[in-house]
């Protein structure tokens, strides 16, 4: 710093402003400068960016052998990868966020796990989670899964018909409803501490769903253990249903003469009713159901009616008004 | 809210002798402290956030549902800037300091460009088809609210310039420029709407907005109690 330049204009407001150091003028500008957008731009980032969960979740152990052809009720999409699976994922116990259930599932602690069968059934039962699994061959099943929100994966999934596990405690003749319940502890599950749904979680089918052959309860995924995020270590799976329906971490199985009263269809009645069959004509009161993004792909397509079980399942709901019925 | 004439304002307070306050005249236009690095910093740091999603794009830190992530992150950020916006005069009155008044504009077009971001990317996710989007305007109050701020944010960004003030006279510039408290409430309900179940995040920000308009109407009726 040698006083100015000798090439630099004399100035002649001089008297009015101190005497201009431009080297350390440029310093200071340029410090302020960054801090300005360093504090604006670092702000605004850590307000509203997310960034997606990069760090995959071990996998499990190996559950099931080299996939057999096709069964009946596969589809043949392209299965979503395992990564996206189980790190993008609507599972409140374990907060709001898509990556939160990864983040948080170590906290789900899934051995041992009792689930109880009972209401109108002639041999209610208390059975612990691997005895439970014994009890059944386990099939895999490639499903479609389309949740309410517009995204929608292809699961294969790893487990036994529900209707299996039905026949065994014998629905008695008042039995027309099966109400799911979650665990509920807010030290496994953190999402619980914040009183955003009611907890436990709880879903329910009419009998005849619940008996349906496409109805499953999943213990596994792409031949692995169930990860706890994608609702170990025991889910339901209904695929012509949004997503929700599909309760996670069930502890309790029980069979009803009335209609159970429905976690989601309680917080949002005129959003999320008890049926929830994906039906691309009938609207979300805040978005259209009409199409729907694959994960793993840019543009949307087009969501099928029953998500494409209709074949298989549309007889249940004949006569019924499915737009009152949502 | 009388809050354009700043420099004037600070001119004032430079009148320096007991002569100069009795016999008011024209305040000299003369420049509070240049500040170079002020609004250069402001446009960068506001434009950082859009490097930022497309780095994520890239490296597919946008998660396994990109076009979702990418419309959520620039409506939040469109919000953010519109608030900060807002901001700017009551943190004058509170504090006496001129710059916020000074970066209010860029804030303002900063908000615009996200918020245009924000629907360009929803086209993108409707595959531009005007019927679809036509059916999303009309019936779905979510999205109606969303499009009415974005429109509402269309003339105030056309008319941002000094120049337009000169055209339309400062008093109607002022007026149509008031739709803005218009688009930040739209834009809350928007967000509010958005969510599906946790409303903490458009609660704070209503809360905000609510504690920026509750500063402007307490300085307004103090400044009408005193005339």
């Amino acid at each position: 710093m040698s006083g100015t330049p000798p090439d630099l204009p004399e100035r002649d407001d001089a008297e009015q402003t101190p005497p201009v150091r431009p080297r350390r003028e440029f310093l200071k500008n340029a410090v302020l400068f960054t801090g300005t957008v360093a504090l604006l731009g670092g702000g605004l980032e850590l307000l509203t960016r997310r960034p997606g969960a990069a760090a995959e979740s071990a996998p499990g152990e190996l559950l099931a052998q080299a996939r057999r052809p096709l069964g009946p009720y596969d589809t043949s999409e392209a299965v979503t990868p395992y990564a996206q699976a189980t790190t993008y994922n609507n599972f409140y116990e374990f907060g709001l966020g898509k990556d939160d259930p990864a983040r948080l599932a170590g906290s789900l602690k899934t051995r041992p796990w009792t689930v109880l069968i009972d209401g109108e059934v002639r041999k209610p039962l208390r059975v612990d989670i691997d005895t439970l699994e014994s009890w059944f061959p386990l099939e895999d099943r490639i499903y479609r899964m389309r949740c309410v929100e517009g995204w929608s994966m292809v699961m294969p999934w790893l487990g036994f018909p529900l209707a299996a596990l039905l026949r065994r405690v014998e629905p008695n003749s008042k039995a027309k409803y099966v109400k799911f319940t979650a665990l509920e502890d807010p030290k496994q599950f953190p999402g619980q501490r914040s009183s955003v749904l009611a907890w436990p979680y709880v879903e329910g089918l009419r009998l005849d769903e619940a008996l349906h052959p496409l109805t499953f309860m999943a213990v596994g995924l792409q031949g692995r253990v169930l990860p706890n995020q994608n609702g170990a270590p025991l889910r339901l799976v209904v695929p012509w249903k949004y997503g929700f329906k599909s309760i996670k971490s069930v502890v309790r199985i029980t069979l009803t003469r009335e209609q159970p009263q429905t976690t989601w269809a309680l917080a949002a009645p005129d959003e999320y009713g008890f049926y929830a069959n994906v039906n691309p004509a009938v609207p979300h009161p805040r978005w259209s159901q009409a199409t729907e993004r694959r994960i793993g792909e840019l543009r949307r397509r087009p969501t099928l009616p029953f998500n494409g079980y209709a074949d298989q399942v549309a007889h249940l709901y004949s006569g019924m008004d499915l737009r009152r019925f949502f | 809210m009388k809050d354009f004439p700043v420099l004037s304002r600070q001119g004032r307070s430079e009148g320096g002798t007991e002569q100069a306050r009795a016999a008011p005249r024209p305040a000299p236009r003369r420049a509070s402290r240049p500040l170079p690095w002020l609004g250069p910093g402001i446009v960068v740091g506001g434009l950082l956030p859009v490097g930022g999603l497309l780095l994520d794009a890239v490296t597919g830190a946008l998660g396994a549902n990109p076009v979702q992530r990418a419309l959520l992150q620039t409506g939040q950020l469109a919000l953010a800037l519109l608030i900060l916006s807002l901001a700017c005069t009551p943190l004058r009155l509170l504090t006496g300091w001129t710059w916020p008044a000074r970066v209010r504009k860029a804030l303002g077009l900063l908000a615009f460009v996200y918020a245009a971001l924000h629907f360009l990317i929803y086209l993108f996710d409707h595959a531009f088809t005007p019927g679809v989007v036509l059916e999303d305007v009309l019936k779905r109050p979510f999205v109606t609210v969303g499009f009415a701020a974005l429109v509402l944010l269309v003339p105030l960004a056309l008319t941002s310039t000094r120049d337009a003030v000169r055209r339309m006279g400062f008093a109607r510039w002022q007026r149509l420029h008031q739709l803005v408290y218009v688009a930040v409430g739209l834009g809350v309900l928007h967000y509010w709407w958005g969510v599906k179940k946790d409303h903490t995040a458009p609660l704070i920000a209503a809360l905000v907005v609510a504690a920026l308009f509750a500063v402007r109407l307490l300085r307004q009726r103090r400044a009408r109690a005193r005339s």
